[in-house]
């Protein structure tokens, strides 16, 4: 839930030695946290374009998807097996959160500046933020993690609670049949799908403007991909952060080396199409939600 | 041997000898002919004087038109008419639909009457597919529903084709289902003269009937039922066993008549129904092995928009509901503000500026 980056060039396989000096680069994310970024947003794709037919499954567009991939048996075993990698990612991240806390005594995972738990600064920044928007007062400066990143993590972190335990109890509804009341196999249904299409909407809008398209950071922040954040974009967006580490005398140890070409242009390849089906998902559910209401 | 106008007029004598009518000899119809040479134009034959019931029958029914419908626009050349049990009959079971069709496939004339053109969809229905593939003669074909010289329109209440007679009519092969639908609330009903309540084509159609079993027959009756039964089958529709079932080439998970039975269907409350409490287990067991006491609780057609009904699940969609709306109302509005505003800052600072701060 905090950040564990530590400088660890030889570690990056995609880095070859300095170019140019000219930029400095530090190390946001590790390797590990971009692949479970990577592994999160794939199976959430795959979970999206199987589950939305199955939501408007009057929609024509459904059907066609469905008819194409082989039916719905085919539909749901694709829904599912995304369903089980995401899981194991979100077991995964389970594991390194109590590993750090537990095994390493990591400090400041659960509280403080690095730690994805909502604080008191959050409150004010959100006001802050507000006011700045409509020009009532000065741009908030943020840490480690700004509460709308905060707000993302939490919200997939539900999500995935409340997602993943209703479909994992429809499908296997007989078995939870036996602790669940009669009404609850109705209730998941209906919870299921408003809390899928609340993360669809949520991830393939909110997500993809305030973290991609927003004009800062247009037309994608390639961070959660190369790891690595240039000295001038770190100092602006997280200027807290930046100032805390320069204090504490820690941002030497966040130097990385520049991401190397291809790597950028592959996961630009990887990301744009990422969002181009996600935003194709986005108009399907709006298309879906709104021709049937 | 041809006449002055070039028509052939010559009998084939064998194939008249071996016909049913073999054994009259040519003046037992003709009687009108007397002398050689015949007459220019001789008197047509008239079949009533033997076939005086048929003439009855046909004179009664929709095919009374003597000139439109004569003897032999059914059974064919007059002096190769053979018994309906042989297979050179135009009237032979396997042979009636080829024989009816040759007026009833005509586009114009299905047009004139205000017919359906049903002659396509009856080859291609179950029956069709017994007769003309599997050369079933206790299939249904035409005759056996409608009838043979006595056709009446399906309006007519003496016709078998009239709605309080269909089951009958179709009970005359499919018995025990007539036995079970009679006892069901549909036979009931319609038996006590409420005429909306459906007859066997009512779901099976008339003319296209489908195995029931096969994917289309699935798909395509369960709107039939929703036809009348609205509310239950708009909340079918909200369930996974109806949106999963729209989804190609899975057409297994229940239709209505999986659960409620399809000819023998009872109120709820009768012991014998498959939807009675005691016997859900057994009833969603037959697609969900594990079913048990709890399971069976499920509602097939709950409406969460109904808070009397199911207040939990109204409950459930309501607070999803709110989550949803709030939760993008609050980001939509935030999300729109830093863009515009974002926006404005790089307008001020140039096209490659980080925002500045006040």
């Amino acid at each position: 839930m905090t950040d564990e980056t530590g400088a660890r060039p030889t570690q990056q396989p995609e880095s070859q030695p300095q170019a140019s000096g000219k930029e400095k680069y530090y190390v946001r994310f590790t390797l590990a946290q971009r692949y479970l970024h990577a592994v999160l947003f794939t199976s959430f794709l795959g979970l999206a374009a199987t589950g939305l037919p199955m939501r408007f499954s009057d929609n024509p567009a459904a059907r066609f998807v469905a008819r194409e991939v082989g039916g719905f048996g085919a539909i749901l075993f694709l829904h599912k097996f995304c369903a089980v990698v995401l899981t194991l990612a979100f077991l995964y991240h389970l594991k390194d959160i109590a590993g750090r806390a537990l095994v390493h005594k990591e400090k400041g995972i659960f509280w403080g500046p690095t730690s994805m738990v909502p604080n008191w600064k959050d409150v004010k920044d959100i006001v802050g933020h507000l006011r700045w928007f409509v020009g009532l007062g000065p741009k908030p400066q943020f840490e480690r993690y700004a509460y709308w990143e905060k707000f993302d993590y939490w919200a997939v972190f539900w999500g995935m609670l409340v997602i993943g335990f209703s479909g994992y109890a429809m499908w296997f509804a007989p078995f939870f049949a036996k602790f669940l009341p009669g009404w609850a196999l109705n209730a998941i249904l209906v919870v299921h799908g408003e809390e899928a299409l609340l993360a669809i909407l949520f991830i393939f809008s909110i997500h993809f403007v305030n973290t991609h398209l927003r004009p800062d950071s247009f037309p994608m922040d390639m961070v959660i991909f190369t790891g690595k954040e240039t000295d001038e974009e770190f100092r602006k967006k997280r200027a807290l952060e930046y100032q805390r580490l320069a204090s504490e005398g820690k941002l030497e140890a966040k130097v990385g080396e520049k991401p190397v070409y291809w790597w950028v242009n592959f996961a630009k390849v990887i990301g744009f199409t990422a969002i181009l089906i996600g935003l194709v998902l986005l108009v399907l559910t709006l298309i879906g939600y709104f021709g049937n209401a | 041997m041809q006449d002055a106008s070039g028509q052939n007029v010559g009998v084939d004598a064998d194939v008249f000898h071996s016909s049913i009518h073999g054994s009259l000899s040519c003046t037992d119809c003709h009687t009108s002919i007397k002398e050689y040479p015949h007459p220019e134009k001789p008197v047509a034959v008239k079949c009533v004087a033997c076939h005086a019931d048929q003439a009855a029958a046909i004179a009664g029914s929709i095919h009374a038109s003597a000139s439109a419908h004569p003897c032999t626009s059914c059974h064919g050349d007059a002096h190769a008419i053979f018994p309906k049990d042989d297979a050179r009959s135009a009237v032979y079971p396997l042979n009636i639909p080829r024989t009816c069709g040759n007026c009833h496939s005509d586009p114009v004339l299905a047009k004139k009457y205000g017919l359906q053109n049903v002659y396509s969809v009856y080859m291609d229905s179950i029956h069709g597919y017994a007769v003309s593939k599997e050369g079933l003669l206790v299939a249904a074909n035409c005759m056996s529903c409608h009838g043979s010289h006595n056709i009446l329109s399906h309006k007519d209440p003496k016709s078998p084709t009239y709605k309080t007679n269909i089951p009958n009519t179709c009970g005359t092969c499919h018995g025990g289902v007539m036995a079970e639908y009679s006892a069901g609330v549909h036979g009931k009903a319609v038996a006590g003269g409420n005429l909306a309540a459906p007859v066997c084509s009512d779901c099976h159609t008339a003319h296209s009937i489908l195995q029931p079993t096969l994917a289309d027959f699935r798909m395509q009756s369960t709107p039939i039922c929703g036809s009348c039964h609205k509310g239950r089958f708009a909340t079918y529709q909200d369930t996974f066993h109806s949106q999963l079932g729209l989804l190609g080439g899975y057409v297994q998970t229940a239709r209505c008549w999986d659960c409620h039975g399809a000819h023998n269907i009872l109120p709820a409350s009768d012991p014998a129904s498959p939807i009675n409490k005691a016997n859900l287990i057994k009833t969603c067991g037959r697609c969900h092995a594990d079913a048990n006491a709890s399971f069976v609780q499920y509602q097939p057609h709950a409406n969460p928009r109904n808070r009397k009904l199911n207040p939990a699940l109204y409950f459930t969609r309501f607070f999803m509901n709110l989550l949803l709306w709030s939760v993008l109302g609050f980001f939509s509005l935030h999300t729109l503000l830093w863009f515009i505003r974002a926006k404005r800052e790089q307008g001020k600072s140039g096209p490659t500026g980080e925002a500045k701060d006040d």
